[in-house]
């Protein structure tokens, strides 16, 4: 028995892509924003975690990574990552640090800090990201990209450790975006 | 006729599930659900005792049990 392959299969596509434009043009980080907005609307609308089960690229790409080129380890999970503490904890930090990046945002907007072209991995390794030319936009568009993109790299990253070490959609046990959206899911269903 | 259940099921820990659909992506037989966005909800007519749901479990709250004891 096998399942007919439909076009939502194929979102790891947009996925990789996107990872892939943001070194050619940081511009393209704004797209992002698509994965943080369309599962909120869902699950608020009551369409419960349709993002995660059909639409999410990531998913998809650590599960093909994993699954097809074998990079798993598929070893289980420690108990301490998917308990809510941690999940909730994950999820608290991870809105505290897109928190900052929009308040550094709001300060090249008004003018109170310079543009940085950097892009930080895992929240602490600068990177300098100065190929781009971003003067055809203000200021404080590129920071927010740059903030945004870090954050999207970082997440790839945890995400492909914990598919080599564990199961390779370990990344949804812990993905802030899939806790927010069930935590919303839960709170509809009651 | 009545169909002939297969010897184990799977059962899901609906407290640690964390929704993902991994599994039912898995499911050949379209056996499994996710409830509302909240947990996978496996029907147990449907489901043959493969185990492939609890083995790609990224969350490993999959477990395969015996009929009997469920």
């Amino acid at each position: 028995m096998t399942k007919k392959r439909s076009f939502f299969d194929y979102m790891w596509i947009v996925s990789l892509s996107y990872l892939i434009l943001g070194f050619f043009n940081i511009l393209f980080a704004w797209l992002g924003m698509i994965c943080f907005i369309v599962p909120l609307i869902i699950s608020i609308s009551g369409g419960g975690k349709s993002y995660c089960n059909n639409y999410c690229g990531r998913g998809q790409l650590l599960n093909l990574l994993g699954n097809k080129y074998k990079l798993s380890k598929n070893r289980d999970i420690p108990n301490f990552i998917k308990s809510k503490g941690f999940r909730y904890g994950f999820l608290v930090f991870f809105l505290t640090m897109f928190s900052n990046m929009i308040f550094i945002t709001i300060q090249v907007f008004k003018q109170e800090k310079n543009l940085r072209q950097a892009i930080t991995l895992l929240w602490t390794f600068k990177l300098p990201w100065n190929w781009i030319d971003v003067s055809m936009v203000s200021p404080w568009i590129a920071q927010f990209a740059f903030g945004f993109f870090s954050l999207m790299l970082t997440s790839t990253i945890l995400g492909l450790i914990t598919m080599r070490l564990y199961k390779p959609r370990s990344w949804c046990v812990y993905c802030p975006m899939g806790t927010m959206t069930q935590m919303i899911s839960r709170a509809r269903m009651k | 006729m009545k169909k002939r259940l297969s010897k184990k099921l799977a059962k899901v820990d609906r407290d640690y599930c964390v929704a993902c659909g991994a599994c039912k992506d898995e499911c050949k037989f379209g056996a499994i659900t996710i409830k509302q966005g909240v947990f996978a909800l496996i029907n147990g007519e449907k489901c043959v005792g493969c185990g492939k749901c609890s083995k790609i479990c990224p969350a490993s709250v999959i477990k395969m049990i015996s009929r009997e004891v469920s």
